[in-house]
């Protein structure tokens, strides 16, 4: 994962100089060993570059989503989506434009309780939003969320007042209709214990 | 399964076996179950090769000789290749036994041809203990991250009560859908632990739908293109031998009366001396064939992927044509080539329920076209290659006449280069499954160990290998295999002291300069006694029908190598990159 193109890429259009444009990619798996390599693997050999990868089990037990960001081509993608999908263990797989995701990110900063007396920190954690997680008497941090340029221009925001280390998060999206989907899988679930009360 | 009393076992049968899998819960050790598990899925042959990481479930075997016929091969490598052919020939899984580390990664290059192939293959490999995993152990190789992407599936499994389940997974999954190579990598921890066996087949995963649904709509849709087609065309490729559709596929073409050309592995799903079979396709195939394709006004694609040696260059490939594509695998549809209307589905399933809805035609101009197309080749080409009267031998007059003498009923299994491309445009397939060919991978070195598991596969037909000089020498310790198993292949080496295909290619497209092509062979008739197989080297053009003749009626393993013209070349040919339509006849 190369980060250094993540932060200015995207464009406001979306639309980066090489003619890429930043893509949502959600894949639902089972959970298995290796599961991540089996998908980014794909994505290697397409020379696909990922700009973020977040993932964790949905609300269905046993069933993980996986959350990409990456900058390419629809019609690469797509294809890429026919790879993954190919693959034993994963449900189903979908790429996203931006107006089909609502998406956040979450950025934490830590910055020197020093600085709690320059100017008015305070003022700026309130405008935008922000909130204050901890502090000690070294450091404190400060969470936010939001799209990926909001927290960076926090970031900017927060130099001046000496940020000893900034971690952002990948991308946690939600697809405006991804209903269809999880009622697909509930389904599946509902098919599996009647399976299982026939066996027994 | 075919009856396998052709092949003796020279290792004295055990005291101790048990015959039946056992109905009920046993304990036993994670090797015992390993066998169980095999036998319960049907296996009688495996391709092997033991080491410290497998040892537990060789000792195992030694139990189950009457029911596990285990071939030690020379070099894993031939292992998956023989698992190939096996596999190919018998239509059952192709299983494969391996140690740790090098006897590994010595599958690869046969996992990565089977998974291109689309072949049935579970591979188990012996794994280092599970807590040594991840610490550079002795014989520890990350196989898993080796053959990940190109395995359908790969499995580790570190406790023994694992076993049977993973096992079961790995057949459901080799078989069903497309089918493809799986691994299953066991610690030798799980290897003597002990277990309660109960093996249970796996008939469902629940994130892998191996059965596409037939949409209706899309059979109607691709039976009116049918229907209003002018100049309808069929292509033929591997999937349609492995749903075993060849019947349904020769039905559709007869009742519309379409041209049926076919991809390298499709050869042998239809007889090439059926009246509508039009040839071969691709950048050696026949001249008809591919210059058609950019003439046809709906192009029936069935069981093929479209790959790159046989589009050429893909913006004008068939760009006038509507586009049925019949396919199991989704990722495959739109891929390469867009689809009007995608069918997914099995091919079988897919002709069956198109056939009823197509109306009978004829198409007889578009049918002349390619007769004369082929008069034009058979002119240009094949006369003067399959009947010269002079000079030296020529590869496609012996495939001539192995084809002649076999009556096209042999298995025929080639290998990679000039005599490939030869053998699969000359002999004459009259019976589904009979071409075996490392076709996506184009993997030298595949042919001997291959004809030797489909010789097994299938032990009552005819295999006969026919193989380039350099291939040869990329797998001939399989030789011993073939002695020691007694398994009664013949082996034809067309030997023209030269990396053929490659050295073709520098001719045409480098300037002659023969750079490293030129091979100094060894005497492959004494190499071939040394492993006490019988043979002889023809060169003269009047011995070679006799000596076909002796190969045949020798029984059990033979060898001919016969000496050809160094510096022949394969015509017709699309140079890579180039559209169909450029294809050469000189
Ligand atoms: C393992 C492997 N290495 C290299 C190649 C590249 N290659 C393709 S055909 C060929 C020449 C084959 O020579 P030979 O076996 O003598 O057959 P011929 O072409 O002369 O019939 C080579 C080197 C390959 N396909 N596979």
């Amino acid at each position: 994962m190369d980060n250094n193109t993540s932060h200015t890429a995207a464009a406001s259009n979306g639309t980066t100089h090489s003619g890429l444009r930043e893509y949502t990619v959600t894949v639902y798996t089972e959970d298995r060993i290796g599961i991540t390599n089996r998908i980014t693997i794909i994505f290697t050999r397409r020379h696909i570059n990922i700009t973020s990868l977040t993932t964790a089990q949905t609300e269905i037990p046993g069933v993980y989503k996986f959350i990409i960001t990456v900058l390419a081509e629809r019609e690469k993608l797509d294809k890429v989506i026919g790879q993954i999908e190919k693959l034993i263990e994963i449900h189903r797989a979908f790429v996203h434009d931006e107006s089909e995701v609502v998406y956040q990110e979450l950025a934490l900063y830590k910055i020197s309780t020093a600085s709690l007396h320059n100017g008015n920190i305070e003022q700026l954690i309130r405008d935008n939003n922000a909130r204050i997680l901890t502090i000690t008497s070294e450091y404190f941090v400060i969470e936010k969320t939001g799209h990926q340029q909001e927290l960076i221009d926090m970031l900017q925001k927060l130099v001046p007042y000496g940020v000893i280390e900034y971690s952002k998060s990948g991308r946690v999206a939600i697809v405006k209709w991804s209903r269809r989907f999880h009622d697909h899988l509930k389904d599946l679930q509902r098919k599996e214990a009647d399976n299982l009360k026939l066996v027994h | 399964m075919q009856q396998k009393d052709v092949l003796p076992m020279k290792t004295e049968v055990s005291e101790k076996r048990v015959v039946t899998t056992p109905a009920t819960v046993q304990t036993m050790t994670g090797s015992e179950a390993v066998i169980r598990s095999l036998i319960a899925e049907g296996v009688d042959t495996i391709f092997g090769y033991p080491g410290g990481a497998i040892m537990p479930i060789y000792d195992a075997l030694y139990d189950f000789q009457q029911e596990v016929h285990h071939i030690l091969v020379r070099h894993e490598q031939g292992a998956t290749h023989a698992a190939q052919g096996y596999a190919r020939s018998s239509g059952e899984v192709g299983v494969v036994f391996a140690t740790s580390g090098p006897g590994a990664t010595n599958l690869v290059t046969g996992l990565a041809d089977a998974y291109m192939d689309s072949t049935p293959m579970v591979c188990i490999t012996g794994q280092v203990n599970a807590v040594l995993l991840g610490t550079d152990a002795f014989q520890e190789t990350d196989v898993i991250g080796i053959t990940m992407p190109i395995t359908k599936w790969n499995i580790q499994v570190t406790r023994s009560e694992d076993i049977p389940g993973a096992i079961a997974k790995a057949f459901y999954i080799a078989r069903n859908g497309r089918p493809g190579p799986v691994l299953v990598d066991i610690t030798k921890n799980a290897q003597v632990g002990k277990l309660d066996f109960n093996y249970k087949k796996c008939e469902y995963i629940r994130s892998y739908h191996p059965v596409p649904e037939l949409s209706e709509e899309a059979i109607k849709d691709a039976a009116a293109l049918i229907n209003q087609a002018q100049r309808p065309y069929i292509l033929c490729g591997h999937g349609v031998l492995i749903s075993g559709a060849e019947k349904e596929l020769i039905a559709l073409a007869e009742k519309a009366n379409i041209p049926i050309a076919s991809t390298l592995l499709g050869l042998s799903a239809v007889p090439v001396d059926h009246p509508l079979y039009v040839g071969y396709l691709g950048m050696h195939g026949n001249y008809g064939p591919n210059i058609n394709t950019n003439e046809c006004d709906v192009l029936i694609a069935v069981g093929m992927r479209f790959d790159d040696r046989i589009t050429g260059e893909v913006s004008s490939y068939a760009s006038q044509a509507k586009v049925i594509h019949i396919e199991i695998d989704a990722a495959e549809i739109n891929k390469i080539i867009k689809a009007d209307v995608p069918v997914h589905a099995d091919a079988k399933t897919a002709l069956q329920a198109l056939l009823p809805h197509i109306a009978p035609t004829q198409h007889k101009e578009w049918l002349q076209t390619f007769k004369e197309a082929d008069k034009q080749e058979y002119d240009k080409v094949k006369h003067r290659e399959l009947y010269p009267e002079e000079g030296m031998l020529k590869m496609a007059e012996v495939v001539r006449i192995i084809s002649e003498k076999t009556g096209g009923h042999a298995i025929l299994v080639t290998d990679v280069g000039q005599h490939q491309m030869i053998a699969s445009r000359y002999y004459q397939f009259k019976d589904p499954n009979t071409n075996i060919t490392s076709g996506g991978m184009g993997t030298m070195g595949f042919a001997l160990p291959a004809a030797m598991g489909a010789k097994m596969g299938a032990p009552e037909k005819e295999v006969v290998a026919v193989i380039g000089d350099g291939c040869f020498q990329m797998t001939l310790q399989e030789l011993g295999t073939i002695y020691q198993s007694e398994i009664g292949v013949k082996i034809v080496i067309l030997n023209n002291n030269f990396l053929g295909m490659v050295r073709q290619w520098q001719q045409l497209f480098f300037d002659k300069r023969y750079s490293s092509t030129e091979m100094i062979n060894p005497d492959f008739v004494q190499i071939a006694k040394g492993f006490y197989v019988p043979g002889r080297k023809v060169t003269d053009r009047a011995e070679i029908a006799a000596a076909v003749e002796e190969m045949l009626t020798h029984k059990g393993a033979y060898l001919l190598e016969v000496v050809v013209e160094q510096e022949d070349n394969v015509f017709p040919m699309v140079p890579a990159g180039a559209p169909i339509s450029h294809i050469r006849l000189e």
